[in-house]
């Protein structure tokens, strides 16, 4: 169960992963979707490193709701399935553990355009 | 017909009169300072719930309709329409002038399109090959903003060089007939490229191809910004209408602040929303010039003015591939002929 | 007028760097922690919630918190005004995996009106397919040499 701290880390980590964000985006000619690139590919080096479950269970929703979660996550998966598997996991397992996202964004977009034109 | 200098048609030996136009704005446009100068004002720019091509061709043949209805004539009387927009294969232009199966030439140079149609439709009524011919534009901020960026409800945050692509259509009827507005001088813009390559910076990429038509409209005519009572580029916007009052410095000329003006700057108030520097499109100059200056040159503000509409002639592959953007201007003079 | 030359267009990139606006990074920076933040927070809220009430196991509750925010984001973006929040809040609504929903939403109903197959479906990740390219690649590498690591 999440304690006080982590309802206070949630806010700021989370705040931070995004502050970093908006730097990129300022600070270079980088497009939001090269920086998301960059931000996903960062959280997946971080579960490398092994880095990034520390966080999650530090920050709660802090680290799992950035999309630096989406590569953690992808790893996690990867890894999980190589150690049941051997290596072939690692092609095999890696949509594993983010199934939620993906399918949920896939779905609720569908949904949206079916039923609502853009505002322009 | 003659030719001055390099690049500029004197068309006053024919003399070729605007004999009437026609603009739609849209819904920011419509808002903006300019609202009242503009025939049609809609509420919504998507035009009775269809989508963002169809609403623009329909701004295009409405814009179209009323030119004629002012002008006086039906789609019988024109010989030629000249026109474009900002729609792969113009679209814009073709579907939304099909209605009328006038002779069709549709020609693209980005936002500078609009003078280029005037360029070349009052060189076909000057020549005596058509008695009268409609030119026109049409730009639509959703149209443009889902083929060159991304979709319209994306959250990308647009940095403070963006501008606002104007949802709109104008078109003018040309004509031998005597009438108060005279089309008297075109220049022909080279392409201009200084290496600016972000396509949100198009003011940027555009400023020196407006410097450098200017300079040659000028230097062709003989006439300095003192003769005319306004000089207008097309969409520049309020950063790319500094950097060319820069270049101009540059070059040892320095019009007075009010002589100098950019319809993208003219076309937005800077607190309605996302607006950023300004607006820009191919509808950006049309309207601004056939709905707000012709009523000034017509109520005697004005009696001489130059609108060199600028484009930026990027693709979405070649800002995917970083190359650069270069850019053109097509200037027009018009003049108050008291009848 | 004379060709261009380099220095020309050297001299000229100078004065439009000169004359660009700066972008209000620490406005933009603050605005971006602030909107991320309390998009998390809420997302924290949430996940408390499936753990209490939705017999979710800590580990596992990220998933559906993750599809509610998913969710509030498509509906958002339905319904016109997620782009307004993003240009005030940038990073802070792009950043969360509500920026990811609104890719998609925002390019399915785009495109809708160039049909259900080639529209909806061909189009949905035209702005997310970096994130997802680039996610899955790098995962499979640091995956790969995780395990090539632990098992020499």
């Amino acid at each position: 169960m999440p304690t006080w701290s982590t309802f206070l880390w949630a806010f700021l980590v989370g705040g931070a992963i995004c502050a970093v964000g908006q730097i990129l985006m300022d600070s270079t000619r980088m497009t939001p979707g090269h920086v998301m690139s960059i931000l996903v590919v960062a959280g997946a080096v971080a579960d490398g490193l092994g880095l990034y479950d520390p966080l999650i269970k530090f920050a709660g929703a802090g680290a799992t709701v950035p999309i630096t979660s989406f590569g953690n996550a992808l790893v996690h998966g990867a890894m999980l399935e190589a150690q049941t598997h051997g290596w072939i996991g690692v092609i095999t397992g890696i949509f594993e553990v983010t199934s939620a996202g993906i399918s949920a964004a896939i779905v609720f977009a569908f949904l949206a355009a079916m039923f609502a034109k853009p505002k322009g | 017909m003659a030719r001055l200098g390099r690049s500029t048609w004197d068309l006053q030996q024919n003399p070729v009169y605007v004999a009437g136009a026609g603009t739609v704005a849209g819904q920011v446009e419509a808002q903006g300072p300019l609202g009242q100068d503009f025939d049609i004002r809609l509420d919504n720019d998507r035009i009775d719930d269809d989508t963002w091509e169809h609403s623009e061709q329909r701004m295009f043949s409405q814009a179209v309709q009323t030119a004629m209805e002012k002008a006086h004539v039906t789609s019988e009387d024109i010989d030629v329409v000249v026109g474009g927009d900002l729609n792969a294969q113009l679209t814009g232009f073709y579907f939304g002038t099909r209605a009328f199966m006038r002779p069709a030439l549709g020609v693209y140079s980005a936002c500078a399109s609009i003078c280029e149609s005037l360029a070349l439709g009052a060189l076909i009524v000057h020549t005596g090959h058509a008695q009268r011919a409609i030119v026109g534009t049409s730009s639509h901020t959703s149209t443009a903003e889902r083929q060159f960026r991304y979709p319209t409800e994306y959250g990308a945050q647009k940095p403070p060089t963006a501008q606002r692509t104007v949802t709109g259509a104008g078109a003018a009827v040309l004509s031998r007939a005597s009438s108060t507005i005279q089309l008297t001088h075109a220049t022909i813009g080279s392409v201009v490229d200084y290496g600016i390559k972000s396509p949100w910076e198009m003011g940027a990429a555009m400023a020196p191809a407006a410097c450098d038509t200017l300079l040659q409209h000028l230097r062709d005519t003989g006439r300095t910004f003192a003769d005319y009572d306004l000089v207008v580029t097309g969409d520049l916007g309020h950063i790319g209408l500094r950097l060319l009052r820069q270049l101009l410095t540059e070059r040892g000329i320095n019009p007075e602040p009010e002589r100098l003006n950019d319809c993208g700057a003219l076309i937005y108030d800077a607190k309605q929303p996302e607006v950023f520097s300004g607006g820009s499109g191919g509808a950006c100059c049309t309207i601004v010039t056939f709905g707000h200056l012709f009523k000034r040159l017509l109520d005697g503000t004005y009696k001489r003015i130059l609108v060199s509409a600028t484009g930026a002639l990027l693709s979405t592959v070649s800002a995917q591939q970083s190359d650069t953007i270069p850019g053109i201007s097509h200037a027009i003079a018009f003049e108050r002929k008291d009848v | 007028m004379s060709l261009v030359t380099k220095e020309d267009r050297l001299r000229y990139q100078e004065l439009v760097k000169r004359e660009r606006p700066a972008r209000r990074i620490v406005r933009n920076t603050v605005r971006a922690f602030i909107v991320g933040g309390l998009i998390c927070e809420m997302g924290q809220v949430i996940q408390t919630l499936f753990i209490r009430y939705g017999h979710f196991k800590p580990t596992e509750a990220g998933n559906p918190t993750v599809a509610v925010l998913i969710f509030l984001a498509a509906c958002f973006t339905a319904f016109g005004v997620y782009d307004r929040f993003a240009q005030w809040a940038g990073a802070g609504s792009a950043v969360p995996v509500t920026g990811f929903s609104n890719t998609m939403t925002s390019a399915a109903m785009e495109h809708r009106s160039e049909g259900l197959v080639a529209g909806i479906g061909g189009n949905m990740f035209k702005v997310s397919g970096p994130v997802i390219v680039y996610g899955v690649v790098s995962a499979f590498f640091i995956a790969l040499i995780r395990y090539i690591i632990e098992h020499l």
